[in-house]
């Protein structure tokens, strides 16, 4: 399973990066949110991973008495999670903006108005 | 001794609030701060004249070996009694100098800080808090000389000299660090005690170097000269205190600090010997050429701290006598000439020496200061100058090897100097008074009373040299551990070979002072050389090197997107290929497949088609929704593998992401094809080797043993510590609750980030428009 | 999407929704949930209500703008931070717990303030970003 998973992190890398790299907009933010998923996922995938066993102390004892999930990268990744979604809409918001400023969607495009500005 | 210190800072923090308050009458008031640290110094003298030293310690990074540890002998005593001492009057000079100005009390927290700075300086016994008081100086000399903040020329000299001395301040941590690391200690007279560890290790030289390079770029010595003449820009009492009487000699200071702990090697002393002789001679003879007085006396500067060096460089006990008693004499003479420099400039608005003339008829007094210290720096008697010389003289005629070379050189020097001395101090007052500045008004009190009060100490102590002699003198050649009770300081010596080179050097200065009057055209003769002058060539390597990172920078800040991103991961996937690719041990384990249930399969598969769907949609709804497709597969994900919290939170903010997207998915722009066929294959092939490096990353972590000690802890503490079974909750409440607390605050910053882009930022542009 | 049967449910859905979240919340210490999620759901809940409704009465249902609760969610969990430097001279972020359980609620602790303090901050956080977003699009 480590190894489809492996895959699928991979995937979502090349599938991010891929959408960063095209001339829209829309799509770098597209991009963006993919590849915080794939961290997510990588994180995840290297903190080894365990099937039913969550990292919760079961009723009646202290400690924990069989395996348990990593807890350390699932604290990681819940932060994670939640700090891009702040990452994601600031962003949506800022090529918004930009987007009303010079008119154009074009990444390329941009470039040359910035030093018209100039 | 850490208050006094502090007090020039704190004065100048009280500026800010305060400031209004010194720009009126009030502005003679400041004087009291340096008068008084003066008294507080000056009361010192009893225990250093006895060989006594003070020393106190407070603790700073003690871990580090960093602490602020202040040590009063004689060597700190001269200095703080100059920068103080000089400083008062400096302070007391610019009342009057700068009545009036806008910014004088920018100015007096500038100089307050230096001072305070300089304090630091000379009394700091670690060598890391001496580069942190360096580098404060450097910074406060940099505001000062950068004073008339409209000039472009002022700017341009503020920036020069910061950067000069700026590297030369990160050679001396540099330095401070080789020695601390060979020598085990930061303190310095710790490190004397390791004196042979220093000198036999092999980093001797490169802290040598390193020490050299700071000193030199402080104290102006060739090839880095050039710093101090532009420096001139600043006002006169900058010039005055800042680039003749204290923060010049810094560099100074530190040979002489250190000569005990790393002098006394052929490397040390030859070095100096043969930097501050070219020092001393080439920038003398540059002073014939200048027809500024300030210029003229920067240069004569210059020429004076290359006799410092060249004499701490001789490193007999002969050379470092008259080495400390130069040091008092060029402060003495040297300010004066300055402050009466200002008072000229400041009254007859010009400085020019081949313009000046007659001025003693309308400022009389100002015109016996310039007379004082002109002849104080000829060296005649019965000025202290006199008694300086003699000693140079003894200096380089005690030398075992070309004696004659040495004298001759020196000879050479001093006349050159008495020549800049007389050309600055005497010309503009002697002669004919033009008619224009027949109307030049008398200076005020505050302008002719400094530079008299220091001309006549430099023949009060010329006379009675024994005031310095037992006072400070001495307990300079203690500080550096040298025996000093058979030093006596004499105005007459009786008929020697050095009183024959003295009248030699006096007589041939006259002699030089009426055969050459200063003119344009010898300007315009030097400025022939001045490509091949250091000043122009360090100034090309800089226009080259800002060309250069001009040139680089446009080749990879191209301001395309895409092209940083791929150089970026371009970069990242060949290193990581180059070590992932050498040796790769992952086996895959075919057998677990055959755990994988049916749900596994769906969701895996949904996720691929949910990608693909992504990459390859045509618009811009359905990549939305894929993405949020992809955001709920993966929280399934998070289900299927114990992580219950984490598949929450990534199913709510997956539907806020949605959510968000529907609302500004049609102010957003269309979906457009803009990229060629085959840079979509170009990409694709880079996406798909990041990609595939990344699996082979993962797979390559997994195959190592995990180390779970940090896990372990956490879920065995859970409950006992913090009464908690839900582990990851825990974490983050408990556990790393300081990381969560900077977290949500990141948080906060995104939401005030959006809410200021949409809000804030139209309301403006609509104030604008109408 | 201002239908009748989504506006009528809305209503009904926006208390048991934040009851919820509240109960997400409050169990987080021991079991899945905690401020992060029950944050999340609280917003979910105000942004279904306000689809629901209309941003206009979703903003007068809640009096005040939600950018406020960031400050306030902050100082929740600051202080409770600082409380037993302040209180007991430990170091800051020292949990403190009550020795003896309340009904319900169970022993009061300072950590669980601090997961109120997050979960105040999360939903301003939230709401303030849909909110400016959807008024200005």
């Amino acid at each position: 399973m480590e190894f489809l998973l492996a895959i699928i992190t991979g995937l979502l890398y090349a599938a991010g990066l891929y959408m960063m790299l095209r001339r829209s907009l829309v799509k770098l933010i597209i991009g963006l949110i993919i590849i915080s998923n794939g961290a997510n996922l990588l994180i995840f995938l290297l903190g080894r991973i365990t099937k039913g066993h969550p990292p919760i102390i079961p009723e009646g004892s202290k400690v924990f008495t069989e395996i348990y999930a990593d807890p350390v990268p699932q604290a990681l990744i819940l932060t994670a999670i939640v700090i891009s979604f702040g990452l994601q809409s600031f962003a949506i918001i800022l090529i918004k903006r930009a987007y009303q400023v010079v008119k154009t969607d074009d990444l390329d495009e941009m470039n040359t108005i910035d030093e018209d500005i100039k | 001794m850490l208050i006094a210190i502090l007090t020039g800072f704190a004065f100048a923090v009280l500026l800010l609030f305060g400031g209004k308050l010194v720009k009126g009458k009030l502005s003679i008031l400041s004087t009291l701060i340096p008068l008084g640290l003066f008294i507080y110094f000056a009361r010192f003298i009893g225990d250093v004249s006895s060989h006594n030293f003070i020393q106190e310690n407070f603790s700073w990074i003690p871990s580090l070996g960093v602490n602020l540890s202040f040590k009063l002998d004689g060597l700190s005593l001269l200095f703080c009694l100059m920068i103080t001492g000089i400083g008062t009057l400096v302070f007391a000079y610019t009342s009057a100098y700068l009545k009036g100005h806008k910014y004088l009390d920018r100015f007096y927290g500038y100089l307050s800080v230096f001072m305070g700075a300089m304090l630091g300086l000379v009394l700091s016994e670690n060598i890391i808090s001496l580069f942190v008081f360096w580098e404060l100086t450097s910074i406060s000399s940099f505001f000062l000389i950068g004073f008339n903040n409209d000039n472009p020329a002022s700017r341009k000299s503020a920036l020069t000299a910061l950067g000069i001395t700026g590297i030369g301040g990160l050679l001396l941590l540099a330095g401070g660090i080789v020695l601390g690391n060979i020598s085990g200690t930061y303190n310095i007279s710790e490190m004397l005690a390791n004196r042979d560890l220093i000198l036999g290790h092999e980093y001797y030289i490169l802290a040598a170097c390193l020490i050299f390079g700071a000193a030199f770029t402080k104290s102006a010595q060739f090839p880095f000269h050039f710093w101090l003449p532009g420096a001139m820009k600043a006002p006169t009492p900058v010039s005055t205190y800042l680039h003749s009487a204290t923060m010049v000699k810094a560099g100074v200071y530190l040979l002489f600090r250190l000569s005990p702990v790393m002098g006394g090697t052929d490397f040390w002393n030859t070095t100096l010997t043969i930097v501050g002789l070219v020092t001393m001679v080439y920038s003398a003879f540059h002073a014939l050429f200048r027809t500024d007085m300030k210029g003229i006396l920067a240069y004569s500067t210059i020429s004076a701290l290359g006799i410092l060096v060249f004499l701490i460089g001789l490193g007999t006990h002969e050379s470092f006598l008259a080495a400390a008693v130069f040091i008092i004499v060029h402060a003495l003479y040297k300010a004066t000439l300055f402050l009466i420099t200002g008072a000229v400039d400041h009254q007859a608005k010009s400085r020019d020496v081949t313009q000046l003339s007659g001025l003693r008829k309308v400022m009389p007094i100002v015109a016996i200061a310039a007379l004082l210290a002109a002849i104080s720096n000829a060296g005649i008697p019965p000025s202290v100058g006199f008694v300086g010389k003699d000693l140079i003289y003894e200096g380089t005629l005690h030398m075992e090897n070309s004696v004659v070379l040495l004298t001759a050189l020196a000879i050479i020097t001093n006349v050159l100097i008495s020549y800049a001395g007389y050309v600055a101090g005497i010309k503009p007052f002697v002669g004919k008074l033009p008619k224009r500045y027949e109307n030049v008004k008398k200076p005020p009190f505050w302008l002719w009373f400094p530079p008299l009060l220091l001309g006549t100490l430099g023949f009060v102590f010329g006379i009675f040299p024994v005031l310095i002699q037992n006072t400070l003198i001495k307990p300079i050649l203690w500080s550096i551990g040298l025996e000093a009770s058979e030093v006596h300081l004499k105005l007459w010596h009786g008929f020697t070979p050095v009183l024959g080179l003295s009248a030699l050097t006096i007589g041939s200065g006259i002699l030089l002072y009426f055969l050459l009057k200063p003119s344009h055209k010898l300007i315009s003769f030097i400025a022939k050389f001045d490509k091949v002058s250091p000043k122009y060539i360090m100034e090309k390597m800089t226009w080259a090197f800002a060309r250069f990172s001009a040139f680089w920078t446009n080749v990879f800040q191209n301001g395309y997107l895409r092209n940083y991103v791929s150089t970026i991961t371009l970069f990242l996937i060949i290193l990581m290929a180059f070590t992932l690719l050498q040796e790769t041990t992952y086996r895959v384990d075919y057998s677990s497949f055959a755990k994988l249930t049916v749900y596994e399969i769906v969701i895996l598969s949904i996720l691929i088609l949910a990608i693909g769907l992504i990459v390859f949609a045509k618009s811009r709804l359905a990549a939305v929704v894929a993405t949020g497709i992809m955001g709920y597969c993966i929280c399934l994900l998070f289900v299927f593998y114990s992580a219950p919290d984490l598949a929450m939170t990534q199913f709510a903010i997956d539907t806020l992401t949605v959510i968000l997207f529907v609302l500004v998915l049609y102010r957003l722009p269309k979906y457009l094809k803009l990229s060629d066929y085959k840079m979509r294959i170009r990409d694709g092939i880079l996406s798909l080797a990041f990609g595939g490096l990344i699996t082979i990353l993962a797979l390559e972590v997994l195959a190592q043993p995990v180390n779970s000690e940090v896990s372990d802890f956490y879920a065995k503490n859970a409950y006992l510590l913090a009464h908690g079974k839900n582990v990851v909750n825990v974490i983050l409440v408990d556990f790393r609750g300081a990381d969560t607390m900077v977290e949500i605050s990141v948080l906060a910053i995104s939401a005030i980030g959006v809410f200021g882009l949409l809000k804030l930022r139209l309301k403006s542009v609509e104030r604008y428009q109408k | 999407m201002k239908t009748l049967i989504l506006r009528t449910a809305s209503n009904y859905l926006l208390p048991i929704l934040l009851l919820f979240s509240i109960f997400i919340l409050l169990r987080g210490h021991y079991l899945p949930g905690g401020g992060f999620v029950g944050g999340l759901i609280a917003s979910i809940a105000f942004v279904l209500h306000a689809f629901a409704n209309g941003l206009k009465n979703t903003k007068r249902l809640l009096k005040f703008h939600p950018g406020f609760l960031m400050p306030v969610g902050l100082s929740v969990a600051f202080l409770s931070g600082i409380l037993p430097v302040l209180a007991l001279d430990e170091p800051f972020m020292t949990s403190l717990w009550m020795h003896h359980a309340i009904p319900v609620i169970g022993k009061l602790n300072t950590a669980l303030f601090f997961d109120i303090g997050v979960y105040i901050v999360v939903q301003g956080v939230t709401l303030t970003i849909i909110f400016t977003i959807s008024e200005s699009a």
